[in-house]
């Protein structure tokens, strides 16, 4: 009997497939409630906590002269019952307007622009560096279990992930900087030199845009030892959970009857074994992102750079309610699109799911 | 790594962890810094405070890791550190794991409304950027080491609910948790009495998996200023002063391997555990 034609693999037919549409509007429904309960909860805990943001925001003569106070507070809006300011807030989110910085005294929002995208550029350079060796040497790990590359590797992973991001950037900085000279400084630029305009916001894509090879070498330059002190971490989790998704799928039958058939053994982990595997590193990928973003704050207080993590912790330490919850809302906001986009695609990766629909 | 030493509630053989090379030299780390912590005042060579003698000397043998911005002798400080933050990051981790236990049973225990409640919030939680929020709330409570630990629990409690609640989901239906409700106990008691030893096995372990976290964000919100405040001696905050005087190496090098080294020991000795337990509790671990 000659066995049924197996179906090429095509994401076109993976996404039009049935019930792939109503799948991704419940899921948007579900993000959409999910970044209101964020918006809550981050302003029910701001307003919990004893803090006196204008006494925070305005200096000690100022504070003291109560016309200035009041003022103040009638500016943004402290002067409401706490119910109203949170209706008031939710009402300008739904126009995409997050307030205005108590402490810059510009729209969040103008803000947001500004920084997020010094920080999305190093993290995504972070995640990508981190799946890429993650997955290698997990693979590594797992296939030469117990033996010497797997408890050498075992080490390092566990060591990457035991380390203060704060002190590995400080030693990197003294080491490739102060000492070799290959790294070029803080920042993301030369002092004085001119930004790229702003397209994306990322240095890098900006500079290809405009064709100014030069500053793209610049910005590149920069950017390489924030973005791989980030990437240690997620290199630590993404390999150790690559070497565990990869031990439990070795256990399979059929990966035994794929190696007895003969297949290459790189033919066997790269169809038989990392195509499973793939689906919960994914996910893991996902969640690493987003702890890319908050483990920035830490990076970019080291290396001067103007991201996200920066203007949190001035947010944070100025008592900037606005700042705060918008900072919050883009986070959650990455964590729940990432999301989105590992259950896609597990739809294209995962046949089951599929059909399942 | 056999799984033949293990029994089946995820406890283990007395002495399987102590052939696990990675977890002996984990406990070793920590036993180290524990000894230095309590015996601190005796294995100092100087007194962390003191400000006789120069400022920035590099490692000699008079002062092994050199001496920071104040005079003071790194090595004394990093040895006093110990007393800081092995205290409070155990709190944390206990403070952190008693309220995301308790939330996430009362969650899996009630069930029905009161349990999608729970874990809608729970959900949110995960969404947090952790650190934001707790800068936040260590900034408004005020820079002290006491109100970071309050702020990263408020933070990092969901992991421990999460856990408990499924470990809580299934135990549930054993007939002898059915059995103790029909002959009328409380809530409180199938919860504490039934309930409880199901669960503390995996708690522990990730409570052990938890400490270098714990550990690794207590010294970065001090890293930032949020934490301990000076003169106390604590490792983040040591950290913070060579990244201002950053050509001075041993300023910020010292206090950080303590923190890279307890943070390893710890995780050293949490993923043996893990490995031990049943493989479904630590794939709960894991994700």
């Amino acid at each position: 009997m000659k066995p049924a034609p197996v179906k090429r693999f095509s994401v076109r037919r993976a996404l039009s497939g049935a019930g792939f549409l109503p799948f991704i509007v419940r899921r948007l429904l579900v993000s959409i409630l999910l970044i209101f309960g964020i918006s809550f909860i981050s302003f029910s805990i701001t307003q919990l906590v004893p803090g006196d943001p204008v006494a925070a925001n305005l200096g000690q003569s100022a504070y003291s002269d109560p016309e200035i106070v009041a003022a103040f507070k009638k500016e943004f809006g402290l002067d409401q019952p706490v119910p109203v300011q949170y209706i008031k807030y939710v009402g300008n989110l739904l126009q995409g307007d997050l307030g205005v910085s108590l402490s810059s005294k510009r729209p969040v929002m103008e803000d947001l622009r500004e920084y997020f995208p010094a920080t999305l550029e190093i993290a995504l350079i972070a995640v990508f560096f981190a799946l890429f060796v993650g997955i290698l040497l997990g693979t590594i790990s797992a296939m030469t279990r117990d033996r010497l590359p797997d408890q050498i590797i075992r080490v390092f992973s566990l060591t990457g992930v035991s380390m203060p991001v704060f002190w590995t950037a400080l030693t990197t900085f003294y080491l490739f900087f102060f000492l070799l000279g290959w790294a070029p400084g803080t920042g993301r630029l030369e002092p004085g030199a001119e930004t790229p305009a702003q397209v994306t916001g990322l240095f890098t894509v900006d500079a290809l845009l405009e064709g100014d090879f030069a500053t793209f070498r610049q910005a590149f330059a920069y950017l390489l030892l924030p973005a791989g002190v980030l990437a240690i971490y997620a290199v630590g989790v993404l390999t150790r959970f690559t070497r565990a998704s990869v031990l439990e799928i070795l256990g399979n039958d059929y990966v035994r009857s794929a190696r007895a058939k003969g297949l290459p053994e790189f033919t066997v982990i790269r169809r038989h074994v990392l195509r499973p595997a793939l689906l919960s590193i994914i996910t893991v990928a996902g969640v690493a992102f987003s702890s890319l973003l908050a483990g920035s704050v830490l990076v970019e207080s080291v290396f001067s750079w103007p991201g996200l993590g920066q203007y949190a912790y001035r947010a944070a330490v100025g008592l900037d309610l606005p700042g705060i919850m918008g900072v919050s809302m883009i986070v959650a906001t990455v964590y729940i699109l990432m999301n989105l986009l590992v259950d896609v695609l597990y739809r294209i990766i995962d046949p089951q799911m599929r059909e399942a629909g | 790594m056999s799984l033949s030493g293990i029994t089946k509630r995820g406890k283990m053989k007395s002495n399987s962890i102590w052939r696990q090379p990675l977890a002996v030299v984990g406990v070793s780390i920590i036993a180290i810094w524990t000894f230095l912590a309590i015996f601190a005042p005796w294995v100092a060579p100087y007194d962390p405070l003191s400000q006789a003698g120069d400022k920035f000397v590099p490692p000699s043998s008079a002062h092994w890791f050199g001496t920071d911005e104040l005079n003071r002798d790194i090595l004394s400080r990093v040895i006093y550190g110990a007393r800081t933050s092995l205290p409070y990051a155990l709190l944390l981790v206990v403070l952190s794991a008693l309220l995301g236990s308790f939330i996430g049973a009362v969650s899996g225990y009630f069930g029905g409304k009161v349990d999608s409640v729970i874990m809608r919030i729970t959900d949110i939680f995960f969404a947090f950027p952790g650190i934001v929020l707790a800068m936040a709330v260590a900034a408004a409570l005020g820079p002290q080491i006491r109100n970071a630990v309050i702020a990263i629990t408020i933070v990092a409690w969901p992991v421990y609910a999460r856990l408990v609640r499924g470990l809580i989901l299934n135990a549930k239906q054993n007939d002898y948790v059915t059995a103790s409700s029909l002959l009328g106990s409380s809530s409180l008691r199938t919860m504490l009495v039934d309930l409880r030893p199901n669960i503390s096995g995996p708690v522990f372990v990730l409570s052990a998996l938890e400490v270098g976290n714990a550990l690794l964000l207590l010294s970065g919100l001090s890293f930032l200023g949020l934490g301990a405040q000076p003169p106390t001696a604590e490792w983040g905050s040591m950290v913070s002063m060579g990244a201002v005087n950053f050509d001075r190496w041993w300023v910020g090098l010292f206090p950080g391997l303590a923190i890279l080294t307890t943070v390893l020991g710890f995780n050293f000795i949490g993923d043996t555990l893990r490995d031990a337990l049943d493989p479904r509790t630590a794939k709960a671990l894991r994700n």
